[in-house]
């Protein structure tokens, strides 16, 4: 584009601002959890790893990194298996309702979450009479989790056609087969994106889980949020924001080595 | 087996499309209609039980009631404000992502920008009662001048949930800037329109569609939110809170699910709107 001199130098600053104004705030978690001060003081008082090796020992955190690990999985695994369904068959197929189906699958996520939380916490509780539990958290999970796993399946599906799906029917190999043999191993590395991003999801969301958690399970961000208004615990609390910060990068860093750079952006929730 | 499914494409599609459209379309749907026939329900005072009796008094309650239609239009401001607040922020780094940055560049700032989606979320709210604190960098930054920090409340709000939705505008409107044909814009200052000419009459309404797409995200996205506004909201109440409220501390699970068709009905609303934009092909 033939922008000015002084236009793109303008711009290039703007977006160094907006990078800053984003970094900032994370840089400062990262920074106080090694801040001998019990609050927020800025500039830091003093250095310390004390905070770190209390908040290894704090049996609250682990339990709830636990907890928070699992309901990931296992609503990737379902969100998976649903997301490639409905992938496959919205590529495959052309039929009446097309659009609603993939309005239906933006839905969960589309829909504010209170709603979402609110509407299932009452169908379990008042419609089905369940009780809340992990099991009603993974659920929930899967259902907002779909989208991640099916944006990146259609999008590996448009790019890389039907001719060899066709050339194995033709050759004699049946649906499953063909599926088997190679829909599957072509769609392998957006699944894993797909899946990485759902279990980055579901291991972050807290408004849903606060609806659909009930009073025994505590997920990592439950467990946050719990212990966030409690001065003493600010340290630890501190410590675990910092971690999760830092490990933020895995994902994503994953994510865009296992999908076309094209798919990593548009799968992004 | 396989033959019967390779003669009958129509099976093929009902075994595919059959369990998401059951969990999707059946359980999500389903909960979604029970949640709206559980708002024509009422609790009775006494037992605290959910009575099922038919009537519209929790909608009465929600036109009458002054308090909610104050936090419904709160809300509504503060998702426009983060909407706008965000759009603008937005712009230029995507311009420059996408029209200045080389290829190298390119991929490197659309990490930056994906790194802290995938930070937690609780802790960027978090971040932010960090930088709001009394005694945190934003009061230290503003002492010197004869300034605090706003504290928590409104303003704060604002600014947190703009952060945090922040790479849900920026992805769209790069995605539809990278689209957007650069032989478009020279045949624009060929045609002797000046930069500024350029983007209001050929960027922007290009653009238009990916504006919209990022901002069912920060719409949708503040009109759901709970957790940021008590984490650095003072007392500020929105939707979210009143349904959250409503359901856990009231008990009152008809009442909330009263509550919770407003922001659906807005959402519903922005959404059939969009839709006609075409934007939800940019999602």
């Amino acid at each position: 584009m033939n922008l000015s001199r002084r236009t793109r130098r303008v711009l290039g600053a703007l977006t160094a601002l907006v990078l800053g104004f984003v970094y900032l705030p994370l840089m400062l978690v990262v920074i106080n959890s090694f801040n001998t001060s019990r609050t927020f003081g800025w500039p830091p008082d003093g250095f310390t790893t004390s905070w770190w090796s209390a908040a290894w020992r704090s049996e609250g955190a682990r339990s709830a990194l636990l907890t928070s690990v699992q309901v990931a999985l296992l609503s990737t695994v379902v969100a998976l298996v649903l997301g490639t369904m409905a992938a496959l068959a919205l590529h495959r197929f052309d039929f009446f309702g097309r659009d609603v189906v993939s309005l239906l699958i933006i839905l969960p996520i589309a829909l504010p979450g209170v709603v979402t939380g609110i509407a299932l916490a009452n169908a379990f509780t008042t419609m089905i009479g369940v009780k809340l539990g992990l099991l009603t958290v993974v659920v929930a999970h899967a259902t907002f989790c779909i989208v991640t796993v099916f944006n990146n399946a259609i999008a590996r599906l448009r790019r890389m056609g039907g001719n060899l799906e066709e050339a194995s029917m033709d050759l004699g190999a049946g649906a499953f087969t063909t599926f088997r043999l190679i829909t599957l191993p072509m769609l392998r590395s957006a699944l894993l994106a797909g899946g990485l991003l759902a279990f980055a999801l579901s291991f972050d969301e807290i408004i849903v889980t606060t609806f659909t958690a009930g009073a025994g399970v505590q997920t990592l961000p439950i467990w946050i949020f719990s212990n966030l208004f409690r001065p003493n615990q600010a340290p630890v609390v501190n410590v675990v924001a910092a971690a999760l910060i830092l490990l933020s990068v895995l994902p994503i860093w994953l994510a865009q080595r296992l999908a076309g750079s094209d798919e990593g952006v548009a799968s992004s929730r | 087996m396989t033959d019967i499914l390779h003669r009958h494409p129509r099976l093929r599609l009902a075994g595919l499309l059959g369990p998401p459209m059951l969990w999707l379309g059946v359980a999500y749907l389903g909960a979604l209609a029970a949640l709206f026939i559980t708002s024509l329900w009422t609790v009775n005072t006494f037992t605290g039980s959910i009575q099922r009796e038919w009537n519209l008094d929790n909608f009465r309650d929600l036109l009458t009631l002054e308090v909610y239609r104050a936090i419904t239009v709160r809300t509504l401001l503060i998702a426009v404000a983060v909407t706008v607040i965000d759009a603008l922020l937005a712009f230029p780094i995507a311009l420059f992502m996408a029209k200045v940055a080389t290829r190298r560049w390119q991929k490197i700032l659309v990490i930056a920008v994906l790194t802290p989606l995938w930070a937690s979320y609780l802790v960027k709210a978090y971040a932010w009662r960090a930088m709001f604190s009394g005694t945190g960098p934003i009061a230290w930054m503003a002492e010197p001048l004869g300034l605090g920090t706003p504290g928590y409340g409104l303003a704060a709000t604002v600014v947190t949930l703009a952060y945090l939705w922040l790479p849900y505008m920026i992805l769209p409107l790069y995605a539809g800037l990278e689209r957007l044909p650069n032989s478009l814009l020279e045949a624009s200052s060929d045609l002797g329109a000046g930069g500024a000419t350029t983007l209001r009459r050929v960027v922007l309404p290009i653009l238009m569609p990916a504006v919209v797409a990022g901002s069912i995200f920060t719409f949708s996205l503040t009109l759901g939110d709970y957790i940021a506004v008590k984490i650095v909201g003072g007392g500020t109440q929105m939707l979210g809170n009143a349904v959250y409220d409503t359901f856990l501390t009231g008990n009152n699970m008809p009442f909330a699910a009263a509550l919770s068709t407003i922001p659906v009905l807005i959402m519903l609303v922005y959404l059939s709107a969009a839709r006609r934009s075409g934007a939800l092909e940019n999602l």
